[in-house]
């Protein structure tokens, strides 16, 4: 028995120090970079730079990681410091909403409006019927007379 | 009904448009506020070029210039870095302090960047970029007036101007910590 607790007793110390000493997963620091805009790109994120801010960027991110933060403090961090335009994705909330909704919103109008149109269309085309005027005997009669023209020719 | 929807709707259509480039161009994609005015400075530690420790919670109480860097930085660097050398001289004696701050360099050529303007204020790299991400750096030159209290009061993106170094200051040693 008390080799047992001793053993868990040491599995544990053992798994304290692994935690301590994890080293930092590179695809967690890679997630939280390609969030976050590079300062000095057009248009690139921090994963994807080779600058130098952006490497040193990812090594703030791997300290903190390392200190045990989440990767949501540390995106928070980066707001803190730059701003939300350090976000290369605007957040779903407040003002930015409307970049997330407007595109949805004008799709949906687009589809009523066309859908509106074609059901406007099609009652037209059902509303006027084709008119067929009975054809008078004086109307047939010329008719048969210049077939039969046509076929003596 | 179809004729005055399209005679209405197609020049509205086009006045929320209208109005987004018009706050487009009114704007300047270049400025970028920083969220950290009025915000208390995080504070730093780093040795200087001279070997000594420099820290900003040692300051505290006075007004400090934060300026960030770099032997690469031409034009904007050398032009302003003339100034600071002449300010931190003539403000020597009042309760203000000069740092410089060196990033993303090689220690020999901001080395003779010191020598070249015969810099007297403490100098220090930040090999890491840790103060620089603390300070929401994008480039350099960028200087950062920190007042008494030790906030961050003004950030000053490009070569400085002496006018702008001078008014700066000024406002703030004349405020009470």
């Amino acid at each position: 028995m008390i080799r047992i607790v001793a053993m868990m007793w040491a599995l544990c110390a053992l798994c304290a120090a692994a935690a301590v000493a994890a080293p930092v997963d590179e695809e967690t620091v890679r997630q939280i970079a390609t969030q976050l805009r590079c300062v000095v790109c057009q248009s690139l994120s921090v994963a994807d730079s080779p600058s130098e801010t952006a490497s040193q960027m990812r090594g703030v991110i791997r300290e903190r990681l390392a200190a045990g933060q989440t990767p949501e403090q540390i995106t928070a961090y980066f707001v803190d410091k730059y701003g939300l335009w350090i976000l290369l994705a605007p957040p779903r909330q407040g003002f930015s909403l409307l970049v997330w909704v407007i595109p949805y919103a004008a799709l949906l109008g687009g589809l009523v409006l066309v859908g509106l149109a074609v059901r406007r269309w099609s009652r037209r085309s059902q509303a006027t019927p084709v008119e067929a005027k009975p054809v008078d005997e004086a109307t047939r009669q010329r008719i048969r007379q210049e077939l039969a023209e046509l076929d003596r020719e | 009904m179809n004729r005055r929807v399209l005679r209405w709707g197609i020049p509205l259509a086009a006045v929320p448009v209208l109005l987004l480039l018009g706050y487009g161009f009114r704007t300047d994609p270049r400025e970028i506020p920083s969220p950290l005015i009025g915000k208390p400075a995080t504070p730093f530690s780093l040795k200087t070029f001279d070997g000594e420790p420099i820290s900003l919670e040692a300051l505290r109480g006075r007004v400090v210039v934060v300026n960030f860097w770099a032997s690469w930085c031409y034009p904007a660097c050398y032009e302003e870095a003339p100034l600071l050398a002449q300010a931190s001289d003539a403000y020597r004696g009042r309760d203000v302090t000069f740092v410089g701050i060196d990033i993303q360099d090689k220690e020999e050529a901001a080395r003779k960047f010191l020598t070249q303007f015969n810099f007297t204020f403490p100098n220090a790299p930040d090999p890491l970029g840790r103060v620089s991400v603390d300070y929401g750096v994008y480039g350099v030159p960028e200087t950062f007036f920190i007042d008494r209290a030790g906030r961050i009061r003004w950030k000053h993106v490009g070569a400085l101007t002496e006018d702008v170094l001078r008014q700066r200051i000024d406002l703030l040693l004349a405020e009470r910590a």
